[in-house]
């Protein structure tokens, strides 16, 4: 590490410095003012204190402010059902729900999902009781790796409630944002087509 | 990516406060509003975007859309994307713009991203995007990658000796064909900027892309009446079918008249460094009956003036043909 090295002493003083500023979440809010700017090895992070709800649990948080989402849920949170792929928007493997809508993980900030409700790829069904989703996706064999396959699901899940066509063609545009490296596209839309037709 | 703070704005008032404090609104700016995310914090993960204060926008009531006394549609800067491709208002008036919105990005990101952060999009330039390589955009004086390197995707229209970046954005396309205007508060107070104002060509100082300045945010797009008896059309061409930026791309707005064309409306995407209103396309077409050889002269006068570089040449007789083909459609 570079000029952010810290130790765990630093992170936890700088966090009860910060976290008065962040509690309220409202503007102005000057964390890092309050925090003074230091040169070389000596500066560091001012985490900020935040609540995720994810999967209808409320956490409890202290992030640095450079924490996605999709960070924020597999390094925090330990839902590590959501997958990095690109990190930039453009392969879908971290897709999750806010509010019940598809969006990237990665290119959202932790700190500004707080106060909506996020879905995971956990939260849809579990080995029990699959979700239909995730069912039709072991029926039809909709994967080869495995890693982009939560992000499908999230993806087709959100998609049924979205004005899209009936067609399949409709289907393959409304997942083209979700890109499988394998290309077991066939199965996906199968594994779509069902749920969607019965 | 540079450690910054960040806070959620509680009113327009203070957003225009926090960001009036930065040197600029442009390349480099201290200050970054932030809402859907999708080009800023890709931008800032690629170090090319490095603001020290990120002021969250989400919350301040600017996601309506509005009918306008006078048969126009305000939309707030904060609709995002997919509910305006989807807006009853925007499918039956302006079919033009909701085929624009839903040709880009992907379903994840037009959920995200909104309709002022489309009008801030930045270019897909691989030298932009890779601070380790010269560009006068992202670093003024440092010289431009691109007119020697690859090139494919660039603009040919607009250029300059420092900047060929093409414009990314479909919705900014069909806004200029819709003729919108861009509302901003800033310190000043309000003004209207007409979107064939709103952006700026490349010229000696390509970081400058757009009139915003240090406050200003923008609050609203205004959507004029549709005209009457129009038909309007979008074509996108590009490498894939979908998820794709457009190699070229047309949009136009037509309304004839006992066969001759007595409104028209021309716009390319993907070719140009600014989204690219064609009022040499559209002297062409008015007046004149609406065939094969008037579209096929329309579209050389689009492209009279590009400047190909080495690898994007195809792109002159692309967009031609794209705009020929678009025209073709809304005559039929």
């Amino acid at each position: 590490m570079t000029s952010n090295e810290f130790t765990r002493r630093d992170m936890l003083t700088v966090a009860a410095a910060g976290t008065g500023a962040l509690a309220g979440g409202s503007f102005p809010m000057t964390p890092a003012a309050a925090a003074p700017a230091k040169e070389g090895p000596e500066s560091m992070p001012t985490l900020m204190d935040l609540s995720l709800s994810v999967n209808g649990k409320k956490h409890r948080l202290s992030l640095d402010p450079r924490t996605t989402l999709l960070d924020a849920l597999r390094e925090y949170l330990h839902l590590t059902g959501t997958k990095k792929g690109c990190d930039h928007g453009q392969c879908g493997a971290c897709t999750v729900h806010v509010d019940g809508r598809r969006v990237n993980s990665c290119l959202k900030l932790a700190v500004m999902a707080e106060g909506a409700e996020v879905t995971t790829i956990e939260g849809l069904g579990d080995p029990d009781r699959l979700h239909p989703m995730q069912q039709a996706f072991v029926e039809h064999d909709g994967y080869q790796c495995g890693y982009c396959t939560s992000g499908q699901i999230m993806s087709a899940v959100a998609m049924m409630k979205e004005p899209w066509g009936s067609d399949d063609a409709d289907i393959r545009e409304a997942m083209s944002g979700n890109i499988c490296r394998c290309g077991a596209y066939q199965n996906i839309l199968a594994a779509i087509r069902q749920v969607r037709h019965g | 990516m540079e450690l910054f703070t960040y806070a959620r704005a509680a009113s327009p008032a203070d957003a225009i406060k926090a960001a009036a404090a930065a040197s600029t609104a442009q390349q480099g700016a201290e200050v970054r509003f932030v809402a859907g995310g999708t080009t800023l914090l890709d931008l800032m993960k690629l170090d090319v975007e490095r603001p020290s204060r990120v002021i969250d926008i989400n919350h301040l009531p600017l996601a309506q859309i509005e009918r306008m006394p006078g048969g126009g549609l305000g939309i707030g800067a904060l609709v995002r994307n997919a509910d305006l491709a989807n807006h009853a208002d925007v499918k039956q008036g302006y079919p033009l713009l909701s085929q624009a919105l839903l040709s880009g990005a992907s379903g994840q990101l037009r959920n995200m991203a909104t309709t002022g952060g489309n009008l801030l999009q930045r270019t897909r330039c691989v030298y932009f995007r890779d601070t380790d390589t010269p560009c006068n955009k992202r670093q003024p004086g440092s010289g431009c990658s691109a007119i020697d390197g690859f090139n494919r995707t660039m603009a040919v229209l607009g250029t300059s000796e420092q900047c060929i970046a093409s414009n990314p954005s479909d919705m900014n396309v069909a806004l200029t064909a819709l003729e919108a205007a861009v509302v901003i508060r800033g310190i000043g107070g309000e003004r209207q900027v007409p979107i064939g104002d709103f952006f700026l060509l490349p010229g000696d100082t390509p970081d400058r892309e757009t009139v915003m300045m240090p406050g200003d945010l923008i609050t609203h797009v205004i959507l004029p009446p549709p005209q009457d008896g129009a038909r309007s059309h979008y074509l996108k061409l590009r490498d894939r079918a979908s998820y794709e930026f457009a190699l070229a791309s047309a949009a136009v707005v037509l309304a004839t008249d006992k066969g001759a064309i007595r409104h028209a409306r021309v716009a390319l995407g993907g070719v140009g460094t600014r989204p690219w209103r064609s009022p040499e396309a559209e002297r062409v077409l008015l007046g004149k009956p609406a065939t094969p050889a008037t579209f096929a002269a329309a579209a050389a006068a689009a492209l009279r003036d590009a400047k190909p570089q080495s690898q994007n040449g195809f792109k002159v007789e692309l967009a031609k043909r794209c705009l020929i083909n678009a025209l073709t459609t809304v005559a039929a």
